[in-house]
């Protein structure tokens, strides 16, 4: 056991793995969590981070069409982008999911969680050099949530009712209990511009590690570190380059040639070709996104639980995640929690792949024909060869699916959340609450399985107020129960981050909050020349 | 042997065919456009006197005119084309991450709630002040984007053009006087195996090889306002090469064939006899010739340079026209999409009208038609 100890802690000394993984295996082995933090201690101390030189990356998802209003950023390009130059409230903890403060210090729920007060960092400085005041934070949110916002986090804003300053500080007023508030803060969308960004959304000004120097909408971005930055522990790399590349293997051949020092969206199929160079490192972190086959419970012939059942028990999940993710990921259970949310329910039975389950199902429900699945690339990355995959799987269980193949193009209007049955794909949200309260609460825009079950809408209502966690997780469990064994959804895999970096890159901290180190990478990392 | 030099599929508008008969230029029938002055009515309207006095300019005037109308037409398909297109620019802008809020609040912002006749004809009258409006996405004028990127692009094509056009006709004309020998098979071998390979292939092997393998090369071909103009010809060296690769043979096999057509020609013959050395016979006697139909590909070739490109601008990461183009389309930005639309069309019907009129001033039976 020893022997085994010591192998951990290489890992641990050699960056290869994160302190999740060591105390997840260690544990397994009886290893004490005090040795842990020892170690974790030990590692961080012999990675000093080094300050200065010029950090490039080689990021998918920029477009000519990419807009500068930090309301309006949807791709992975913009992500980073705003990640560099501007804060937000709350952030969440790498590891754990926690909120944690950021330009909010410190905040105070009611009893009811209903009315929440923030306490706003003081001496915090705008690039433009103006003080970071409350008022600039209430024209944030507000700009944020007002009738004629665009904004991407106009869902998660909308059970705020009432934002005000109160004494310097931040009062929000919610329409319901939420004791999850301040993660829903953490939406990337929402970071606090001067006077709200009312003047000027697209000034790209904030108060983050770095400034923009420039910024060509689909082609480049360059930054220089803010030198008045308030903390300290980030923004380590003088400037900063984010280049779009949208082909794959541009992305690989730059990284490769170590004209880029980081990469995102690695195609897991040539994962295992990008390892075997030796500069390069593959940085793979469990996330929260999961790709989804759905069924539209109230249309046939999904309105039959037989029948659901009979087609979640024929995914053959291990395959799933060898094939489809090249094992860059986890299997799913039938419900669209994994274990990096805070409060996961333990201990659920984990379905698996049962061809004789699966016909004794088929045969109760009664269906008979093929059941038409519709599906295309833009769903997810290999869905057309999920589906297939599927189709192969489902057949051993005596069931037909007809692979029908969709336009990528207008995927997202005319199939996905109208068409009863086809693959798709979700991020992941800060908590449980948002997540269901997204996709699976009855009245929900992008309740995209027409899971309607007013016992359910009740439970997650009474569970986002209560404040006790014992019993919160309990209410939790029942929900992930409710949707596993009677909602609309095969879930059959989450997907890992897959990112790749050269060697010099160091810090890198894998975040499961999102990909790419949550948006952070380029204010994490520092180069060892 | 009048046929000659003019035989070939390249020609389509029928300009130069309009010689094939000289019983009909006699007869007076200017260079084209009017059947109707057949009649021998020279001194009917205005145009007629002043196409028969100037045909070359006239028939560019026509040409120019209908190229606007040209330009109308496709500015109207291209609208039409987005309008089929299944989703509307709030929808795909947003994707999946769409509320009805949302979309409702673009949808009035942008007026797509009108109806369509409505929204073309708002933004033909811009169109023709020159104002193309700004892009729905991103809030920036179209006209400037495009500026910065029809500058990549044309930098690009430019450079390929450079040294692609010149190095097909010398290689046409090599063949030709080596032809069915050694040098003739080794050139249309590398050039039909350069045309096979798919634009993308030889891209991704030139990056293989002198990015990755040896280092030698610059990538990705970014380039950005603040680059000096040696660190931008560093920068497209692989693009070019890749580009260069793409067009060559087609040019090249032109030049060959269209001089080779002229070499069994009777006046080639007499130099020949007259003890002229084969490359002089073929520079300055056939040549000259075989020329136009040699321009017309050439100009299909630029055309393809500047708004064909797109592919490869993609997999060296070079912010062109073809590029900027596909991302508004992608989104339904219709601004953006007709801008490029419209330049793209433009380009074609220019080149094109250029080399139906360089054919005519390379053939003086063109130059004069009686």
């Amino acid at each position: 056991m020893s022997d085994y100890k010591d192998y951990l802690t290489r890992q641990v000394m050699l960056g290869k793995m994160n302190r999740r993984e060591f105390l997840g295996r260690a544990a397994a082995f009886g290893i004490a969590a005090s040795t842990a933090n020892t170690l974790f201690a030990v590692s961080a101390a012999a990675q000093e981070p080094k300050r200065g030189g010029h950090l490039k990356l080689g990021l998918e998802g920029a477009a000519a069409t990419d807009s500068k209003d930090p309301a309006k950023a949807l791709s992975q390009f913009l992500f980073v982008v705003i990640r560099n130059w501007g804060d937000l409230l709350v952030e969440t903890h790498p590891t754990t999911g926690a909120a944690v403060p950021a330009l909010a210090e410190s905040w105070e729920p009611s009893a009811d969680a209903a009315t929440w007060t923030f306490t706003i960092r003081k001496g915090v400085k705008f690039h433009d050099g103006k003080e970071l005041t409350v008022e600039d934070v209430v024209k944030t949110l507000q700009r944020h949530t007002d009738d004629k916002s665009e904004s991407g986090a106009l869902g998660v804003m909308k059970s705020i009712k009432e934002i005000k300053a109160d004494g310097g500080k931040l009062v929000l007023t919610l329409t319901e209990g939420n004791a999850d508030l301040p993660l829903l803060l953490s939406d990337y969308h929402l970071v606090i511009q001067p006077n709200g960004g009312m003047d000027n959304p697209d000034a790209m000004i904030g108060t983050g590690p770095y400034k923009v120097a420039s910024f060509e909408p689909g082609v480049r971005a360059t930054f220089e570190r803010n030198q008045d930055d308030w903390r300290t522990d980030r923004g380590y790399v003088d400037t900063v380059e984010l280049i779009a590349m949208n082909d794959a293997t541009a992305r690989i051949a730059a990284l490769s040639s170590g004209q880029v020092h980081f990469i995102n969206r690695v195609d897991p199929k040539t994962v295992s070709l990008l390892k075997r160079a030796p500069t390069v490192e593959i940085l793979n972190t469990s996330g929260r996104g999961h790709y989804v086959f759905i069924m539209h419970c109230n249309t046939a012939p999904f309105d039959n639980n037989d029948l659901r059942m009979a087609l979640k028990l024929s995914m053959d999940r291990e395959t799933m995640v060898q094939r489809i993710l090249g094992g860059y990921g986890k299997i799913g259970n039938d419900f669209p929690i994994n274990d990096t949310y805070a409060l996961f329910p333990e201990g659920i039975e984990q379905r698996v792949y049962d061809p004789d389950k699966a016909a004794f199902h088929y045969k109760k429900s009664g269906h008979s024909g093929p059941v038409l699945l519709r599906t295309s690339d833009v769903a997810f990355p290999g869905a057309v060869d999920a589906a297939v995959l599927y189709q192969e799987s489902a057949k051993k269980a005596g069931i037909e699916i007809e692979v029908k193949r969709e336009p990528g193009d207008g995927y997202w209007t005319n199939v996905w959340n109208a068409q009863p049955f086809c693959t798709s794909y979700w991020g992941g949200r800060p908590t449980q609450d948002q997540m269901y309260s997204t996709a699976y609460l009855s009245n929900a825009d992008w309740n995209d399985t027409r899971f309607q079950r007013e016992d359910f809408d009740k439970l997650l209502l009474q569970a986002r107020s209560e404040l006790d966690e014992a019993k919160r997780k309990d209410m939790y469990r029942t929900l992930a129960m409710m949707v596993r064994d009677e909602g609309g959804v095969i879930l059959p895999m989450f997907n890992d981050f897959v990112n790749a970096s050269t060697k010099q890159v160091k810090g890198y901290v894998h975040d499961i909050g999102n990909d790419m180190s949550n948006g952070y990478v380029a204010t994490r990392v520092w180069l060892d020349a | 042997m009048e046929s000659g030099p003019i035989s070939g599929p390249v020609l389509t508008d029928g300009v130069a065919g309009e010689t094939h008969p000289r019983s009909a230029d006699l007869s007076g029938v200017p260079a084209k456009p009017n059947p109707a002055a057949a009649t021998g009515e020279i001194g009917g309207s205005f145009w007629r006197r002043f196409v028969f006095r100037r045909p070359l300019v006239a028939l560019i005037l026509q040409r120019l005119g209908l190229s606007v109308g040209l330009l109308f037409a496709v500015s109207l398909m291209i609208f039409g084309g987005i309008e089929a297109l299944p989703g509307d620019f709030a929808t795909t802008y947003l994707g999946q991450s769409a509320t009805p809020q949302a979309v409702e609040n673009i949808r009035k912002d942008l007026g797509l709630d009108r109806p369509w006749s409505e929204r073309y004809l708002t933004w033909l009258g811009g169109a023709v002040k020159g104002d193309f409006g700004t892009s729905w996405a991103s809030k920036n004028s179209v006209s400037e984007q495009i500026g910065k990127r029809l500058g990549n692009s044309l930098f690009l094509a430019f450079f390929a053009a450079l040294i692609s056009v010149p190095l097909a006709v010398g290689l046409g004309m090599l063949a030709v006087q080596f032809r069915n020998r050694l040098p003739d098979k080794i050139i249309n071998v590398i050039s039909l195996a350069a045309i096979s390979l798919p634009e993308f292939f030889i891209g991704y092997l030139l990056i293989m090889v002198f990015a990755v393998q040896y280092g030698v090369a610059t990538f990705p071909a970014t380039v950005y306002d603040s680059m000096t103009l040696t660190e931008r010809l560093s920068a497209i060296a692989l693009p070019v090469a890749t580009l260069v690769l793409v067009v060559l043979a087609h040019m090249m096999r032109m030049t060959r064939a269209a001089i080779l057509n002229v070499m069994s020609s009777a006046y080639v013959e007499t130099a020949e006899l007259k003890g002229l050395g084969t490359f002089r016979i073929i520079a300055r006697h056939a040549a000259p010739n075989a020329v136009a139909p040699v321009i017309n590909v050439i100009a299909l070739n630029l055309a393809y340079l500047v708004v064909g490109v797109v592919v490869v601008e993609v997999v060296f990461v070079y912010p062109g026209m073809g590029q900027y183009m596909v991302d508004a389309v992608t989104v339904r930005d219709m601004p953006v999409v007709q801008a490029c639309g419209l330049i793209f069309a433009a380009f074609y019907i220019f080149l094109n009208m250029a080399a139906d009129i360089l054919a005519i001033l390379a053939n003086p039976r063109l130059r004069h038609p009686r």
